[in-house]
């Protein structure tokens, strides 16, 4: 297969002035020494898109994806290397762009296709599939300023992907319009990738990229930090994220957390040598009776992967030491998302099992065959406290983890473990 | 060179950029082109009242010479001014879309054209007005003359509006230099007062780029090379034929190809950064 866009070490580099200087006097005042922060919006790009293949970029808010998109559309000049694109190439990077207010819907269908490079005969044989795309049949005479903002991008997207491009980009624009035209685009996309076109798009919705990649990258602060798989690059991009609100959060707080560098959960929640709950609320309510020692997340059935499949088994392993005899404990267990979301929660109590009186080291297990979670990065907290709760003894607040990565294309949270059977005919099953 | 493939790729672009422009310009205006025509008749009443009234400069059918005149500086001077602010007052598709953005840049001058055409049928109602006859052999020289200009003022606009993007005074500074400039032309006086008062330097008078058009034009349609009443000095150029003419035009048609090629690769290579400093 050929390649169609090939992206070798491509550098990208913004001036950041301090104020924008665009008036000839301050130029001349200023003369050479113009205050500017350089800053590399992409650094060391290399990706390889093939013919026919749908690949995701997916990134945080300014992790250069969109710059990316730009560059490979010719929009941007990379500062350095090179960019190569065969084929007709249209991009969507804000619809409706070039649509102006004051024309009519008709007179901007014309004029967008035409900056898009339509030509005029094969816009007129198309525009009334635009218009039936676009939902706009009573109002394509109206002038597009009074518009709602749906509709101005309902017409956006239908001219676009009736230009009949071999590549398109996509910026982040699926994610407008209501349901029913959301969906309308993904048929359209997914009719591209049967047609055997090349597509780019650029999200921070990673169901989106497994539903529709084929392959995806992920960008961090304008490097390349992963490329094959969705379901890899989906864990990869979840490990950037939570990286970065781990690393937002430390700054906020004061506190250096270094468990939190990615890839290196395991090893973190392994050996972590950090005191307990440094910031939490219960601080005042630990006695330290009964101490938390170390935390082992174990995946027995993932190898020497750092993360789970989905159905495999997790174990937690709690090692505590009482320092003298305590009667009323229990170990607790809670599982949260990345967004906070509590998705489980447990004791021993609520197991029905009595661990006191604990004296002197040991350890508290918790064994599941199959994590019932599809995909994501997931918190512990680990508690030890007393049967009313009145008396926590230690606490670790969301300080281990452990990632389940989804290698198909089931989307959700949780894995149902389905099995499927089809029959057809009249005698089937029968 | 393959720049200009790509702009003759964009042209239905370019025609749909001149389109909106004009129909952007007179929406909802209850005069519409009118305006465009509005313009040349109230200079020439303006010109006609000072000229002819109180300074008392005597050129015969002054209406005719200033208008044949007016409007190839208007042509020029407008689209030169839309060009040159086309890619920044455009930011939002430069940002947003791939093409050759020089399309910006030559729909300015495009609709500078048709701007143009209304203004002529002022200067033809002016023609019909004193049954004057323009030169039919000099109007064979017009279309050459018109395209020059077009080439002169597409080749400038193309340079300045992508200077115009880095540095943003050049729209306020291309304004007084346009005013500047208007008054070195023989518009709304004689080329030969300018050519009594330098005698033999005349020649550095005629670098002007826009001399020699507006001389055609006034030579064609004004058709008459004398006199001032007053002390029966010529109007035109004297002793000269359509080859001296001819000459002046192809030069400046050479510069301005010449011109529009280095604009065209400066534009190519500031283009790169348009989407960032806009």
């Amino acid at each position: 297969m050929a390649a169609a866009i090939e992206v070798v070490g491509v550098a990208k580099r913004f001036r950041l002035y301090h104020e924008k200087v665009h008036s000839l006097k301050e130029r001349v005042i200023r003369m050479g020494r113009l205050p500017f922060d350089e800053f590399w919006a992409l650094s060391d790009i290399d990706l390889r898109v093939e013919q026919g293949e749908t690949v995701g970029l997916l990134g945080h808010n300014g992790s250069g994806k969109s710059t990316l998109l730009k560059c490979i559309a010719g929009i941007l000049q990379p500062t350095s290397g090179t960019i190569s694109v065969t084929g007709r190439l249209a991009a969507l990077l804000e619809l409706g762009a070039g649509f102006h207010p004051e024309l009519t819907g008709r007179e901007n269908i014309f004029l967008n296709a035409a900056i898009l490079g339509m030509p005029k005969r094969e816009i007129a044989k198309r525009f009334d599939e635009i218009v039936d795309f676009a939902e706009l049949e009573q109002f394509i005479d109206n002038q597009v300023k009074h518009y709602s903002s749906g509709m101005y991008v309902r017409l956006g997207f239908a001219v676009a992907v009736n230009m009949d491009p071999d590549i398109l980009l996509v910026d982040e624009v699926l994610a407008v319009g209501d349901e029913n035209f959301q969906r309308k685009c993904l048929d359209r996309v997914r009719l591209f990738q049967r047609e055997g076109r090349t597509i780019v798009f650029v999200t921070h919705a990673p169901d989106l990229v497994r539903q529709t990649c084929d392959r995806a990258a992920v960008l961090d602060e304008g490097r390349m930090v992963a490329v094959g798989a969705p379901g890899e690059a989906i864990r990869s991009f979840r490990e950037h994220l939570l990286a970065r609100s781990r690393a937002h959060e430390a700054e906020h707080l004061g506190v250096v957390d270094d468990a939190i560098e990615p890839g290196a959960a395991v090893v973190a929640a392994e050996g972590d040598p950090h005191e307990p709950g440094t910031d939490s609320a219960q601080e005042a309510k630990r006695n330290l009776a009964v101490r938390i020692t170390d935390v082992r997340v174990e995946h027995p059935g993932a190898g020497e992967r750092a993360y789970l499949l989905p159905g495999q088994p997790l174990a937690v392993t709690i090692a505590y030491e009482a320092v003298s005899r305590v009667d009323d404990v229990v170990f607790g267990l809670a599982v949260h998302d990345v967004e906070g979301r509590l998705v489980f929660g447990t004791n021993t109590d609520f197991l029905g099992v009595e661990v006191g009186p604990v004296e002197g080291a040991g350890e508290v297990r918790f064994e599941t065959d199959a994590v019932p979670l599809l995909d994501g990065t997931y918190l512990l907290t680990i508690g030890v406290h007393s049967h009313d709760e009145g008396t926590v003894y230690d606490w670790r607040d969301q300080q281990h983890n452990f990632e389940v990565m989804n290698p198909g294309r089931t989307v959700g949270q949780v894995h149902m473990g389905l099995r499927v059977r089809a029959t057809r005919g009249a005698g089937s099953g029968l | 060179m393959a720049r200009v493939g790509a702009i003759w790729r964009y042209r239905e672009l370019l025609a749909g950029l001149v389109r909106k422009e004009l129909k952007v310009k007179y929406k909802n205006s209850a005069l519409g082109f009118l305006w465009s025509m509005l313009n040349p008749a109230l200079y020439l009443v303006v010109f006609y009242v000072v000229f002819v009234k109180i300074l008392r400069a005597g050129i015969p059918e002054f209406a005719i010479y200033l208008l044949s005149g007016l409007l190839v500086w208007n042509l020029f001077s407008t689209s030169l001014a839309a060009a040159t602010g086309s890619v920044v007052g455009n930011s939002a598709i430069v940002k947003k879309v791939a093409f050759p953005r020089e399309i910006l840049a030559l729909a300015s001058v495009g609709a500078g054209l048709v701007h143009f055409f209304l203004q002529a049928t002022v200067l033809l109602g002016a023609l019909a007005v004193f049954q004057h006859a323009p030169s039919l052999p000099y109007m064979a020289l017009l279309p050459l003359a018109l395209v020059t200009l077009l080439l002169f003022a597409a080749a400038l606009g193309v340079l300045l509006a992508a200077v115009n993007v880095y540095a943003r005074d050049t729209e306020h500074l291309l304004e007084l230099a346009l005013l500047a400039w208007f008054w070195m032309t023989p518009i709304v006086y004689q080329y030969q007062l300018a050519a009594r008062g330098l005698g033999e330097n005349t020649w550095i008078y005629r670098l002007n780029p826009i001399t020699p058009i507006v001389l055609t034009f006034q030579r064609a349609i004004y058709n008459r090379v004398c006199c001032i009443p007053v002390d029966n000095s010529p109007i035109l150029p004297v002793g000269v034929g359509p080859g001296w003419y001819l000459g002046h035009l192809l030069a400046v048609a050479a510069f301005s190809g010449v011109l529009l090629l280095v604009a065209l690769s400066v534009f190519g290579r500031l283009e790169g950064n348009f989407a960032e400093e806009l």
